[in-house]
């Protein structure tokens, strides 16, 4: 790659480390995630020790953890939760991040320096929880799904992430619009937005991992059982001993618990892993952008 | 993957006559006007807290609201810093924090390095695609996959240890065992995530730089040594203050789900205990003096670690 002149010895032994160290950190991501789902197809009636249960074998799996979960209603309602918090909260984070990011991103907006400072005050000086916790509860959010997402609707970073890609935009593309008659309105419209679509994508799964995977928010505000989120649930699953009260007394008796815990939280990582491919294209230039400017 | 940072910050507002001034804000109403609505989101949800944490210098009673409740000037702090545990609870912190950057730093950037230096296209890709997996996992399922490989009845790690004849441990109600599970499992998470950005620095790289070492007979490890870790000093440079700058977050997401009574006092940090003391206990006026207190100190230390960013490596946070 570097230069056409032939490998010395050193250099072949270099190599290998490389390549060595890098299998071997593929094996460190692998093994654990690996040992989760094999634990997942676990039958009741196995018996062996763990480091077997990695091996097991195809013909010896059992699906029953994952029917047990499937056929629960609290699984299927908490699933049904999640996915509104998803939607919902990708909807809302894009609709008060965009305009945000857009006013920001024009250099000569008047005003546009103290909309940043307005921005990133918040952003340095966290005053914590319980202020936020007073807040919510005063705006009448307890035990509503939007409690779980509202808080966190607008991340500064994913702002100025989106901010920047804006700036990319060429000048003369808004320009000609604007020679044609268009306001600046328009211009959002119709040119900023469709030529931005890779980056509302990202942000808006980027904003819709979070809010599948936050259990605190919901911890905090959500009391209602019909109301729980998935996050909820497995916290509670992964924290009882017993499964009675998750899992249907017929069903606890064909998968052990420990296969059940795996299981479930397999499925809720699921949506995650569907949305990773999409989000891993873009975020390596924008995280890396985030991380100078913050 | 691109070019080395680029930075990017607010330049100066547009140098136009006060009549120029009126038309720009006249032809950009739309634009405050939806603006105007995401401001309102921020005062509500950002600015209204900062004005809810003047409880702390209150004795919080939730009939009399934040306004109504008496004041009780430093009381708070007071109470909080002659704690018990007050010690206990920075040193958790502080140590989580450190603990954290010396294990994944080094390891992201030699997994960095590592990618950067493969030539086996098929390996590194993958490599690549997988290694920012787990940033996308949550601490919940974080918390299974720990269950699965660390539980003392059928954990394999456990099963590992029994069949070098040890006794199996119960690593996640351990004193001893617990921190090195939580820097552990952190640097597991993280690792990949933490190395895009010294990938992005090496990519930056001058390609001349290693054809000349080439050509003057520099072996491939005295061309990391002395070009690539060199070359990413800034950087590193630059992620070590950075993450000074946030020392007082230990991770609360993790310790939350990982800890249980008996590790409490290896586990519990500052964000838990503020958790502990203002929901289960209802301790408002405390927890939220505890929550300021750190507040202060994060801003403090993050201006301080940009003022040395700037100096040292000519990029800013803000």
């Amino acid at each position: 790659m570097k230069s056409a002149i032939r490998l010395t010895r050193t250099d072949r032994v270099f190599h290998l480390f490389i390549d060595a160290s890098l299998i071997l950190f593929l094996a460190i991501l692998f093994i654990p995630i690996w040992s989760t789902i094999a634990l997942s197809f676990r039958p009741n009636d196995f018996i062996g020790s763990a480091l077997d249960g990695m091996l097991l074998a195809p013909w010896k799996w059992s699906t029953a953890a994952y029917k047990a979960l499937l056929g629960h209603k609290a699984f299927i309602t908490s699933t049904f939760n999640s996915f509104r918090i998803f939607f919902e909260g990708i909807a809302a984070a894009l609709f008060f991040t965009v305009p945000l990011a857009y006013a920001l991103s024009i250099k000569t907006l008047p005003g546009r320096k103290l909309l940043y400072v307005l921005v990133i005050i918040p952003y340095l000086f966290n005053v914590g929880l319980i202020p936020n916790y007073l807040l919510v509860s005063n705006l009448g959010l307890m035990n509503k799904l939007a409690a779980v997402f509202l808080p966190g609707a607008v991340s500064v970073y994913n702002t100025l992430i989106m901010k920047s890609f804006f700036e990319g935009i060429p000048e003369e593309l808004k320009e000609s619009a604007r020679i044609d008659g268009a306001s600046e309105l328009t211009v959002l419209w119709k040119i900023i937005l469709p030529l931005s679509k890779p980056i509302l994508l990202t942000i808006g799964l980027y904003y819709g991992v979070h809010f599948w995977n936050d259990f605190f928010n919901a911890m905090l505000y959500i009391n209602d059982s019909n109301l729980q989120p998935l996050p909820i649930l497995l916290r509670n699953i992964l924290l009882s001993s017993g499964m009675n009260e998750y899992v249907e007394e017929n069903a606890f008796g064909e998968a052990p618990i420990a296969a059940i815990k795996a299981a479930s939280v397999f499925l809720a990582a699921i949506p995650m892993l569907v949305a990773y491919p999409f989000i891993q294209k873009y975020f390596v230039k924008g995280t890396m952008l985030g991380s100078v400017k913050g | 993957m691109t070019s080395s940072p680029t930075i990017i910050g607010p330049s100066s507002p547009a140098r136009t006559g006060a009549g120029g001034l009126w038309k720009s804000i006249k032809r950009h109403k739309a634009i405050y006007f939806l603006s105007s609505i995401s401001l309102l989101y921020f005062i509500i949800f950002k600015y209204i807290p900062i004005w809810n944490a003047q409880i702390a210098f209150r004795d919080f009673q939730a009939l009399d609201g934040v306004t109504g409740s008496p004041w009780v000037g430093l009381q708070n702090f007071r109470d909080f810093v002659n704690s018990y545990y007050f010690w206990e609870l920075i040193r958790n912190t502080v140590f989580y924090s450190i603990g954290k950057m010396v294990f994944s730093i080094p390891a992201a950037i030699f997994l960095s390095v590592a990618l950067y230096e493969c030539r086996l296209f098929s390996l590194r890709k993958t490599v690549q695609t997988l290694a920012y997996l787990p940033h996308f996992l949550s601490w919940v399922i974080m918390y299974a996959i720990l269950l699965a490989l660390l539980s003392p009845s059928s954990g394999i790690v456990n099963d590992v240890i029994k069949l070098f004849g040890g006794e199996p441990v119960s690593f996640l109600t351990d004193t001893k065992a617990f921190p090195w599970i939580v820097l552990i499992s952190d640097t597991w998470k993280e690792m990949g995530w933490s190395a895009i950005i010294f990938l992005a620095a090496l990519m930056g790289i001058d390609p001349s730089l290693f054809e000349a070492a080439t050509v003057e007979g520099a072996s491939a490890w005295q061309r990391v040594l002395h070009i690539t870790l060199p070359s990413i000093r800034p950087v590193i440079v630059m992620v070590v203050l950075l993450r000074l700058g946030t020392i007082l977050d230990a991770g609360f997401n993790q310790i939350f789900m990982l800890y249980s009574l008996p590790v409490y006092s290896v586990a519990d940090i500052i964000d838990t205990w503020i958790y502990r003391q203002g929901l289960l206990e209802f301790r408002f006026g405390l927890a939220t003096a505890v929550g300021l207190f750190k507040g202060v100190f994060g801003l403090i230390l993050i201006m301080v670690s940009n003022k040395l960013i700037r100096k040292y490596t000519d990029s800013g946070l803000y």
